[in-house]
């Protein structure tokens, strides 16, 4: 019962993060400077009708009625109508939600596969060049823009060795190869910087755990090393690395953002960016809220997890 | 930088000015003796001598075209080649570092003072606690840079509004280890004996809280520094930093972009550039965390 009773009290806690989100979400649009009918409706639009416009998308009432109106609608799962592509925002982003959600899933596998490989690499043989080199590798992965190393891979792997497709999408149901073929580039890219995070984190939680005392006595007790790394060392060590997964979820969802335009797959991420050149808010907002919600949902999902890994946590809560 | 918390009783606030002097100076030797602090602080140097010194050593100017080199590969003519305009990629990525450095540095003093204020008014002030932090949380529960791009695309992009962009999503992290630090040191000893001599809360929050949590917020700092180097870079690219064709590094590689099958340095040099800067940071924050406070080691911000 202990279970549930944590996920209700950390539901309950979301409720005030949840509000913040949605009033900063709201506040969106009123912070943009002067009219934002003024490119909406075109160059060519007189007065009178982007006034019509104006009154249309109850722009000309009073902010707190706006703001009312908006959580109103919100309340009953409605985030508004896109100003351009003639459907609801939560059509919108529920459409394109898979995509994005595919593409951060597989750089997040990709880089805890890859990060605490290279972490339990550089732990066992501490201070040698191994050590130094994917230390390296993982530093260089924290420092590199992840759109731009998209962009080098179109350049290399793409463009010069055509190796690749240079962009586009292949949804999974029509062909496996070609989704596979599509997405692994966006997501080695995307994967590369929390890569470097993830095989940090490990290394030096390894090494705190095995210089512990159990540590030296399974070995102590003639076990093989290898049994001792990875059945004891590890299982400890990843627990620290399964809170940064929380975190990590957030920056890969921001991140597909970026490198959803780079390679021009229709995710959210390329939604919003488009809705940011044709200024269309509700798309803008919709988007910012339901990503953000997500991330929410996942932190607390990862706190149950970590509840699982760590059962000296589940007392004290 | 004036003591540390590695030793609160050494180089404590009451200690006397040279008793301080010497504690810093002692510091900055362990700091400069630090292997990554001393391959970081090189490499950030390198790229800070090139803002400074940009209309020295750029060898054209970075917006003038010249329709008789366009697209240009590097040459010794062009190091870095030239773009479709026949502009200069060398010259652009110089001057470039000095809009990405100053965002980064205009971000990180901003960053700064609100993460200072809000934390020690959610650590010292007990009833603001509760809700300043919420607010924080709710505003870090916005996936990586997509706060920063929504607020640069709302404000209009501008250098002013990528810089306030950033602020506003830098600031709960900060202001978060700001309030962690000052919740541990309200409750030392030498707090307490602050309080019972009369000391104000002024004078208790400045000069005995603040004082003894810059630790841990000068690493940070470090850290958003890099961070916001990289966030600029894709606001510009995405259309929402310093408008074009001010030669910010993230501008660049969006121009480059457009001809990455004819012309790929375009777009490779000014991300390498950056590279170059984050990772810089990144070893000096890992050398000042080692340094200031082996205890954070294992943290990662």
């Amino acid at each position: 019962m202990t279970v549930l009773r944590f996920l209700i009290r950390r539901m309950v806690s979301a409720v005030p993060v949840l509000f913040v989100v949605s009033l900063v979400t709201f506040a969106l649009i009123a912070i943009v400077p002067g009219d934002v009918t003024a490119e909406l409706a075109g160059a060519e639009a007189t007065a009178e009708q982007r006034a019509v416009l104006r009154d249309q998308l109850g722009l000309n009432q009073p902010l707190y009625q706006q703001a009312l109106r908006w959580y109103g609608n919100l309340l009953q799962g409605d985030l508004g109508h896109s100003y351009l592509l003639n459907m609801s925002v939560t059509d919108a982003v529920l459409e394109r939600l898979p995509v994005t959600l595919s593409l951060a899933g597989l750089a997040l596998v990709l880089a805890v596969v890859l990060g605490v490989l290279l972490g339990v690499l550089a732990a066992i043989r501490h201070d040698s060049w191994v050590d130094q080199g994917t230390m390296s590798v993982a530093l260089i992965g924290l420092s590199v823009p992840d759109f731009w190393l998209g962009l080098i891979m179109i350049s290399v792997f793409s463009v010069g060795l055509a190796w690749f497709p240079t962009g586009g999408y292949v949804p999974f149901s029509e062909d496996a190869l070609g989704w596979a073929r599509s997405m692994a580039l966006p997501a080695l890219a995307l994967a590369f910087t929390q890569m470097g995070v993830i095989a940090r984190m490990t290394r030096s939680s390894m090494l705190e755990v095995m210089g512990q005392d159990y540590i030296r006595t399974a070995r102590a007790k003639g076990m093989r090393r290898h049994t001792v790394v990875f059945k004891h060392a590890l299982r400890n060590a990843l627990v620290p690395v399964i809170t940064v997964i929380g975190v990590m979820t957030g920056v890969l969802l921001g991140g597909a953002v970026v490198i959803e335009s780079v390679f021009s797959l229709p995710g959210v991420g390329r939604l919003i960016i488009g809705a940011i050149q044709r200024r269309d808010f509700p798309i803008i907002q919709g988007g910012l809220l339901i990503t953000a919600s997500l991330f929410v949902f996942v932190n607390i999902l990862v706190d149950l997890a970590y509840g699982w890994f760590d059962p000296r946590v589940r007392n004290d809560r | 930088m004036t003591d540390s918390s590695l030793n609160p009783t050494a180089g404590g606030p009451a200690a006397p000015r040279s008793a301080r002097l010497a504690a810093a100076g002692a510091l900055l030797r362990r700091l400069f003796r630090h292997r990554s602090f001393q391959i970081g602080f090189a490499f950030f140097a390198l790229i800070v001598l090139m803002a400074l010194l940009a209309d020295l050593i750029a060898p054209y100017d970075p917006n003038k075209n010249n329709y008789r080199a366009l697209l240009m590969p590097p040459s010794a003519q062009h190091w870095f080649g030239t773009d479709v305009f026949g502009r200069d990629i060398l010259s652009r990525v110089i001057h470039g570092t000095r809009i990405s450095l100053g965002i980064g540095l205009a971000v990180v003093l901003a960053t700064g003072i609100m993460g200072i204020v809000l934390g020690l008014l959610a650590g010292y002030v007990r009833w603001l606690d509760n809700g300043l932090m919420r607010v924080m949380d709710g505003l870090m529960a916005f996936p990586g840079v997509l706060l920063a791009i929504a607020l640069a695309a709302a404000l209009g992009p501008s250098l002013m509004n990528a810089v306030i962009a950033l602020t506003i999503t830098f600031t709960p992290r900060t202001a978060r280890i700001m309030r962690a630090s000052v919740l541990v040191i309200r409750e030392l000893p030498y707090v307490e004996a602050a309080v019972a001599v009369g000391a104000g809360h002024m004078r208790i929050v400045l000069r005995y809280i603040l004082a003894n949590a810059l630790s841990p917020l000068i690493v940070q700092l470090t850290f958003v520094f890099a961070v916001s180097i990289l966030a600029e870079a894709i606001l510009s690219f995405l259309g929402v930093g310093p408008p074009p064709p001010a030669p910010s590094l993230g501008n660049i590689i969006s121009d480059g972009r457009t001809y990455l099958q004819e012309a790929g340095w375009i777009a490779f040099f000014p991300g390498l550039v950056i590279a170059l800067a984050v990772l810089g940071l990144n070893l000096m924050g890992d050398g000042l965390r080692d340094v200031l406070d082996p205890r954070m080691r294992a943290r990662r911000s």
